[in-house]
């Protein structure tokens, strides 16, 4: 028995784990993004600035060239206020050849009935909804003086996880380089907010300054799921 | 004056049994006894493994106005033990501040029955409803993330947190899972009904009739032994200009299931008054009116809401002598759920 742990704990050793550093990086558009200083224009030509960006992410698979997908099943709250929230360890990244990567914009509906939690989908986070019971996948805030709101803000909130507001969407991209299991590898993620705006739809500031129904918040979703790319990767 | 007869109720129990371990919780205080002939409940535990001290955590939290923004709210000022925590004679309920809520405050009780919460079922778990109360602007209009300040600089909170959970974080997850162990433990199934399904006391011949007449013409709704099937429904209410409430509809986004309310369960409805989701009738014979009268409002109404058709005066008597066979005072005067602090 012990000899067999020796020579598991060796091979572990000779062939060590990799793991692999994600980081969403945040940008308008070619403009990397800042808050409240740097005007933008949306899809319709409309100048806005903005002040909140954060949103969920879990259910990441890594997928292997040859092999079942390495599957990393915790949530993460990416906050563009929070540097160290914007970069993702994922280990023990087992050997073999990575091609893409799969995940959910969203929190899924297992986690969405299970009561009281902790860490990224801790209530105290602010992405919760009390009155209708759910996550917020994604807030996005800003200021235009298109809006018509008071004080020209603009406020997505966006969740959902039953039809037909089911706000849930998957993410596959494919790395434009295949990663080795057993190296460090660093992966950096384009996350374009002018996508949100405008990927499949284009939305006027002068007639949604808020999300509160249904088909709004699904609109917004197909727009957000086109919101990523791969921006380089790295070993 | 409620409060008052909350206090004196209170007292007269303290002094009858007069021993100062009246307020203590022991495991067997703590563990789940599933009424005979009830379902499995929905809310098991399983992730929340029942305690005396996380309970008596949950207890002190459930009466500690602390919980909300000013201090002067707590969940018992809208819940009252001795109206099986609904509150008598508001119809709708009073916040912070004196402001008033958009609905009327319904009894907790076997909760972990409940497939979801409020009149409108916005809210999927027994563990995170409190964050509605605590964060409602017209009711507690507090942050939890200013709770967990608050508590944390209470010694005596760190001290009782630690004890039940070993260390002192106080956190969000632990302050619902101890008020979830307080609420979820809150159950009734000990009124004369109850002894007379089960062969431990009588009816009178009024009550008797009452009961076969709500069999035939609620029990569909209101589904022994829980008076509730957990579904939502229209039974044609008048619908409120100013409130404006759409219930489930809002809820689903479905227009079929505009002003349609969670069927509530009807034990101890005795106390529970006024009544709807709109505290809109004072009194029993009010309701029974309203399900006697050809009335009905809406395009959605159950179809059962028909088939009452209308309803003598002796039936309405009869009825309602039925439902007052639902009261348990065992579980009204349940040591373990009176406020310890009211000494
Ligand atoms: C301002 C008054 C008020 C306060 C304070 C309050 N509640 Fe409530 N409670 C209500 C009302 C009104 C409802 C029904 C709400 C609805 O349907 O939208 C309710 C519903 C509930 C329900 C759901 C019952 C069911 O059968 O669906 C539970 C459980 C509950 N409250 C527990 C609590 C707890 C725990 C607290 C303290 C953290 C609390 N309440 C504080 C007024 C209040
Ligand atoms: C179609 C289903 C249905 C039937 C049949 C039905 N009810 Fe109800 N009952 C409801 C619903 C739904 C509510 C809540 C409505 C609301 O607040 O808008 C309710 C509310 C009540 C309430 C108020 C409880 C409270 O805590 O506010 C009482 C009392 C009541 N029903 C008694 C009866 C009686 C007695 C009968 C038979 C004569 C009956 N119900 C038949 C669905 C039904």
């Amino acid at each position: 028995m012990a000899s067999f742990w020796l020579a598991m704990s060796f091979t572990m050793q000779a062939k060590e784990d990799g793991k692999l550093n994600i980081m969403f990086d945040h940008y308008v558009g070619k403009q990397p993004l800042q808050f409240d200083s740097v005007n933008y224009k949306n899809g319709a030509s409309q100048a806005f600035t903005v002040t909140k960006f954060k949103y969920y992410i879990g259910d990441i698979h890594l997928q292997r060239k040859n092999g079942a997908d390495v599957v990393f099943t915790d949530y993460y709250l990416i906050n563009e206020e929070e540097q160290e929230s914007k970069k993702l360890m994922l280990e023990p990244l087992p050997a073999g050849e990575y091609a893409g990567i799969e995940f959910i914009i969203g929190v899924d509906s297992l986690h969405n009935c299970s009561g009281a939690q902790s860490g990224a989908l801790d209530p105290v986070n602010g992405m919760f909804w009390t009155w209708n019971t759910g996550y917020i996948f994604l807030k996005l805030e800003g200021k235009s003086p298109a809006s018509k709101s008071p004080g020209n803000f603009f406020e997505y909130h966006i969740g959902g996880y039953k039809q037909p507001a089911n706000c849930i969407r998957k993410i596959r991209l494919a790395f434009n380089k295949v990663l080795s299991g057993e190296s460090i590898n660093e992966l950096h993620i384009k996350v374009d907010v002018a996508e949100i705006l405008k990927a499949k739809t284009i939305i006027d500031f002068s007639q949604l300054s808020s999300v509160a129904d249904f088909h709004n918040a699904t609109m917004i979703a197909d727009n957000y799921m086109d919101m990523f790319s791969i921006l380089s990767t790295k070993q | 004056m409620q409060y008052g007869l909350f206090f004196f109720v209170s007292l007269v129990f303290f002094g009858f049994t007069g021993v100062n371990t009246y307020f203590d919780i022991s495991k067997e205080d703590v563990e789940l006894k599933i009424p005979k002939g009830f379902p499995k409940p929905v809310y098991t535990f399983k992730n929340n493994k029942l305690s005396p001290e996380v309970f008596v955590l949950g207890r002190r939290l459930f009466y500690d106005p602390v919980l909300s923004k000013d201090s002067t709210t707590s969940c018992a000022s809208c819940h009252q033990r001795i109206a099986a925590f609904a509150h008598i004679d508001h119809a709708l309920s009073h916040g912070i501040n004196g402001l008033i809520g958009k609905r009327n405050v319904p009894a907790l009780q076997n909760l972990i029955w409940n497939d979801a919460f409020m009149w409108d079922g916005g809210v999927n778990h027994l563990e995170v409803q409190p964050l509605s109360p605590i964060t409602n602007p017209i009711e507690m209009n507090e942050s939890i993330a200013h709770v967990i300040v608050k508590l944390k600089a209470d010694p005596a909170y760190v001290a009782e947190f630690k004890k039940a959970f070993g260390d002192t974080t106080i956190s969000s997850e632990r302050i619902l899972k101890s008020l979830a162990q307080f609420t979820g433990l809150m159950i009734s199934s000990n009124s004369r009904y109850d002894k007379y399904i089960n062969g431990e006391d009588t009816f009178s011949l009024a009550e008797k009739r009452g009961l076969e007449l709500f069999r035939e013409k609620c029990g569909t709704c209101h589904k022994e032994p829980l008076f509730t099937d957990n579904s939502y429904r229209n039974n044609g209410l008048k619908p409120d200009t100013s409130l404006k409430d759409k219930g489930r509809g809002a809820i689903t986004g479905s227009e079929s299931e505009n002003y349609a309310f969670k069927v509530p369960s009807l034990r101890n409805v005795e106390m529970t008054y006024p009544y709807m989701h709109d505290g809109r009738f004072r009194n029993l014979s009010q309701v029974l009116d309203h399900y006697g009268s050809a009335e009905k409002y809406g395009a959605n109404v159950s179809k059962e809401m028909y088939e009452i058709g209308p309803l003598s005066d002796q039936g309405k008597k009869d009825i309602i002598a039925f439902l007052r066979t639902l009261s348990d005072k065992t579980f009204i005067y349940d040591r373990r759920f009176v406020d310890p602090s009211v000494k």
